[in-house]
């Protein structure tokens, strides 16, 4: 594996992280923009606007955008999260230059209203299909509940009436301030040529506009609360807890992610021996969320109605005797094995590859190998962990249940 | 395209070995399917497999429910159980050097479980509380309601089991559907990854040889639920689960009725993403899908919409389905070849999907199909070759079922 970086004379960063011992290429563009970076009457910009990119340029219809993706057979998608919007292919390496060259040009759109109106229609149905998804539903609504004064607390959908009510030309004015260089990280791994890949920049990004967007990024402060949304009909109770974490820029976020596996992972967790293996829930896990300025301890729990209030006070318990103890030595070695392996694992795919590497980018403006990543784990103590107990306990700051129980109390 | 060919072995129990050595690669998976599946369930008894399947890992050999899960979890072992139609499987993958001792302690879990009674209960209370969670999500529910409806019984059984059939669930009763199923003959384990071949037989003769072999368990047929459906609910969307025949994998055609289904569904040019999606904003979700039994095989569609608007959804996408047989371009062919070669070499960068790949089929042809193979017969179809397919398995016989706030009428053929 080698790593080549360049900065094109507009500004954009241009990182790679090649091997030929893959068969596939891999091409993203890291956007830094989300519904973090969006005021109330644009609420889902972002996220609608990830799908109207595909509805293509002056040189490129939607049809012909997707004709062309499926011509050359590659794996491409897009995603939106509360602050990266992201964009990728993954190809065999003799159709890098033509998904590059495709992709590229999308991220300069040219957002007809006609498109505009019909997608309109495919974003509605989107936030209905998540409402009919209760643990989605209970993700939207404790962001919102965490972080209330906060813009990390935005939906990524947006609602109905923001959707509803959003303009074509609202939409314009947010590409125009947030898509610009130095807010776009290109991203390529697996199989491809350095010298390639710059030309590539250099021939489809290098006019792109320039410009620093900006974000509000201090730490929220939660005060928390309790919301409890009743869902006539339905069976099972879901909760969701948010508590504050390390950000992504902070050094215990490595900690942090043992900590997760030691405490909350979907098998062989304090959390799942607690709950799972005796049968007194479906789901009990906590996992690490890390943003830009903030970070979550997210407790998710899915359990029989009548058992939720018992279940909550048992998590507090469990929280209460790791924040008390910290972990031991061998629960520690546990989890780095597994984390180790996962990171192994998903190394072995440049589509895996292209998320680590970029994120590492947006985020920290550095590169790490997976070797890198490997040792980062390798190195973490007992003491480590009790570091970050100390400055971000496990908690339960805030909580919103959705499922059939009217209240918490 | 492939590394090196699969290589097979079977131990004299009847359990199928099969390696696919991949040299690039620092991993190895496997998948081990046992003919454990809800087939084999008693009738009356639909859960069994997933409470026998939970209950396997709950302690096996010396090693009590803990022991074990931590072990598997210091060999770094990303795992699952998952319970099909015909197998209980058994996966994982970790880096290559821990695959031998992993596999160790599976061979344990299906020959010396502890099948412990306090842990029964723990158990069905697990897979009760899933199968409420799959009730309260209507997208998912639509899928296991339709194949109940278009598959004959014990084939459309829910996986997960029903809500009702768990309370006669006992522990004997699992204990009887381990004592029956869970046996050498009819398994399979298909490994992929950094591994020998030879080192990997030897250490799976040692450690599987003991597995006794156990008679055939005969399959009764029943019957299926109404072929035109609807289930009542206040969901904001209708859910819309269509079936109708299609071939097995095991058919000289089943490549023809592959690139039907992908030209109908298979990338975003494809005709029901376009239609449905595009062109008419009638939905998020729209998909086609070819599913295969050993002997039958069915395409499964689904499209998730506003009641208002799922009568016109329903109507588009089965007026879609049956142009297939007026004409298939040239073009729209092309494509679905580039994304199959594609995917057959992306494929090569996980050993997990190698491994179950070669599971599959071995279970549905009794051999591996190398790669080269797939590709050369996938670039050899021609639009003729789709066209006959489909007029000889037109979509007139549809399997319908909605959930959602009200029901939809089945489109006539138009002639």
């Amino acid at each position: 594996m080698s790593f080549h970086k360049h900065y094109l004379d507009n500004g954009l960063p241009v990182i790679a992280e090649l091997s030929d011992d893959v068969h596939s290429s891999a091409v993203g563009f890291f956007v830094r923009t989300g519904s973090r970076d969006e005021s109330p009457e644009i609420a889902g910009v972002s996220h609608f606007l990830e799908h109207m990119v595909f509805k293509g340029t002056e040189k490129y219809s939607a049809d012909d955008v997707n004709r062309i993706f499926d011509e050359i057979g590659a794996k491409y998608n897009a995603s939106t999260s509360e602050e990266i919007t992201l964009f990728y292919a993954a190809v065999l390496p003799e159709y890098l230059p033509r998904a590059f060259e495709l992709l590229a040009s999308l991220m300069q759109p040219t957002l007809r209203s006609d498109d505009f109106d019909m997608e309109k229609q495919v974003i509605l149905e989107e936030i209905l299909m998540y409402e009919d998804m209760p643990t989605f539903s209970a993700y939207e609504k404790v962001m919102a509940s965490h972080f209330a004064d906060h813009p990390l607390g935005n939906s990524i959908l947006g609602s109905n009436q923001s959707i509803t009510d959003l303009t074509v030309d609202q939409m314009r004015a947010y590409h125009a301030s947030r898509y610009q260089t130095a807010n776009i990280t290109l991203a390529v791994t697996g199989r491809a040529n350095w010298a390639e890949v710059l030309r590539l920049a250099e021939r489809h990004c290098s006019n792109w506009p320039q410009g620093i967007p900006d974000r509000r990024t201090d730490e929220a402060h939660a005060v928390g609360q309790v919301e409890v949304f009743p869902r006539e009909g339905s069976l099972q109770q879901h909760v969701m807890q948010i508590a504050a974490a390390p950000a992504a820029a902070d050094d215990l976020r490595f900690a942090a992610d043992l900590l997760s596996v030691i405490v909350g992972d979907d098998a062989g967790s304090r959390l799942y021996w607690e709950f799972v293996d005796p049968g007194h829930a479906e789901a009990a896990e906590v996992g690490y969320n890390e943003y830009d300025g903030s970070g979550t301890w997210m407790t998710y729990l899915s359990c029989a109605p009548e058992e939720t209030l018992t279940n909550l006070g048992r998590i507090q318990s469990v929280y209460e005797r790791v924040n008390q103890e910290g972990v031991s030595e061998d629960e520690l070695e546990q989890a780095r094995n597994k984390a180790l392996s996962r990171i192994v694992l998903r190394s072995e795919r440049p589509m895996g590859r292209l998320s680590s590497l970029g994120s590492n980018w947006v985020y920290r403006n550095e590169y790490r190998s997976v070797t890198d990543d490997l040792n980062a784990y390798r190195a973490i103590t007992p003491d480590d962990i009790r570091r970050l107990l100390e400055r971000y306990p496990l908690a339960q700051t805030t909580t919103v249940a959705v499922g059939p129980l009217e209240s918490l109390v | 395209m492939a590394d090196q060919p699969v290589q097979s072995h079977q131990l004299d129990n009847g359990l199928t070995l099969l390696v696919e050595p991949m040299r690039a690669v620092q991993s190895a998976a496997f998948s081990l399917s046992v003919p454990a599946g809800v087939v084999y369930e008693d009738e009356g008894l639909n859960g069994s497999s997933a409470v026998l399947c939970d209950l396997m890992m709950r302690g096996a050999g010396d090693l009590d429910t803990r022991a074990l899960s931590d072990r598997l979890d210091r060999l770094g072992l990303q795992r699952g159980e998952s319970v099909g139609w015909n197998h209980i499987s058994f996966s994982g993958a970790t880096l290559a050097e821990n695959l031998i001792p992993a596999l160790e302690i599976y061979a344990d879990v299906v020959q010396h479980p502890q099948l412990p009674s306090d842990e029964f209960g723990p158990v069905v209370a697990g897979v009760q509380q899933s199968l409420r969670a799959t009730e309260d999500e209507p997208r998912q529910k639509v899928i296991i309601e339709l194949r109940q409806r278009c598959y004959d019984s014990p084939w459309g059984r829910p996986t997960d089991g029903s809500l009702t059939a768990l309370t006669n669930i006992n522990l004997e009763s699992v204990r009887s559907l381990f004592d029956r199923s869970i046996r050498p003959n009819g398994a399979i384990l298909g490994i992929a990854g950094n591994v020998d071949f030879d080192e990997v037989r030897e250490a799976v003769a040692s450690a599987f040889s003991g597995w006794e072999a156990g008679p055939d368990v005969p399959i009764i047929r029943g019957e299926r639920g109404g072929q035109h459906d609807h289930i009542q609910t206040d969901s904001n969307q209708t859910h819309i689960g269509l079936a109708y025949d299609a071939v097995p994998y095991r058919d000289d055609d089943y490549y023809a009725a592959w690139a039907a289904v992908s030209v109908l569904s298979g990338g975003s040019s494809s005709r029901l993403f376009t239609e449905v999606r595009e062109r008419r904003g009638l939905c998020y979700s729209v998909y086609a899908t070819l599913n295969s039994l050993l002997e039958e095989g069915r395409v499964l569609a689904y499209a998730g919409t506003t009641p208002e608007r799922a009568q016109e959804t329903l109507d588009v996408t089965v007026q879609e389905i049956r142009k297939l047989s007026e004409g298939i371009e040239e073009a729209e062919l092309d494509r679905v070849k580039a994304g199959a070669k594609s995917a057959l070499i992306m494929q090569q960068e996980s050993t997990g999907s190698r491994a179950s790949s070669i599971v599959r089929d071995w279970f549905h042809l009794r051999r591996t199909v190398p790669l080269e193979e797939v590709h050369r017969r996938i670039d050899s179809l021609t639009v003729g070759d789709i066209l006959r397919y489909v007029k000889e398995h037109p979509a007139l016989d549809l399997t319908l079922l909605t959930i959602g706030p009200k029901a939809l009428e089945v489109p006539d053929v138009v002639s």
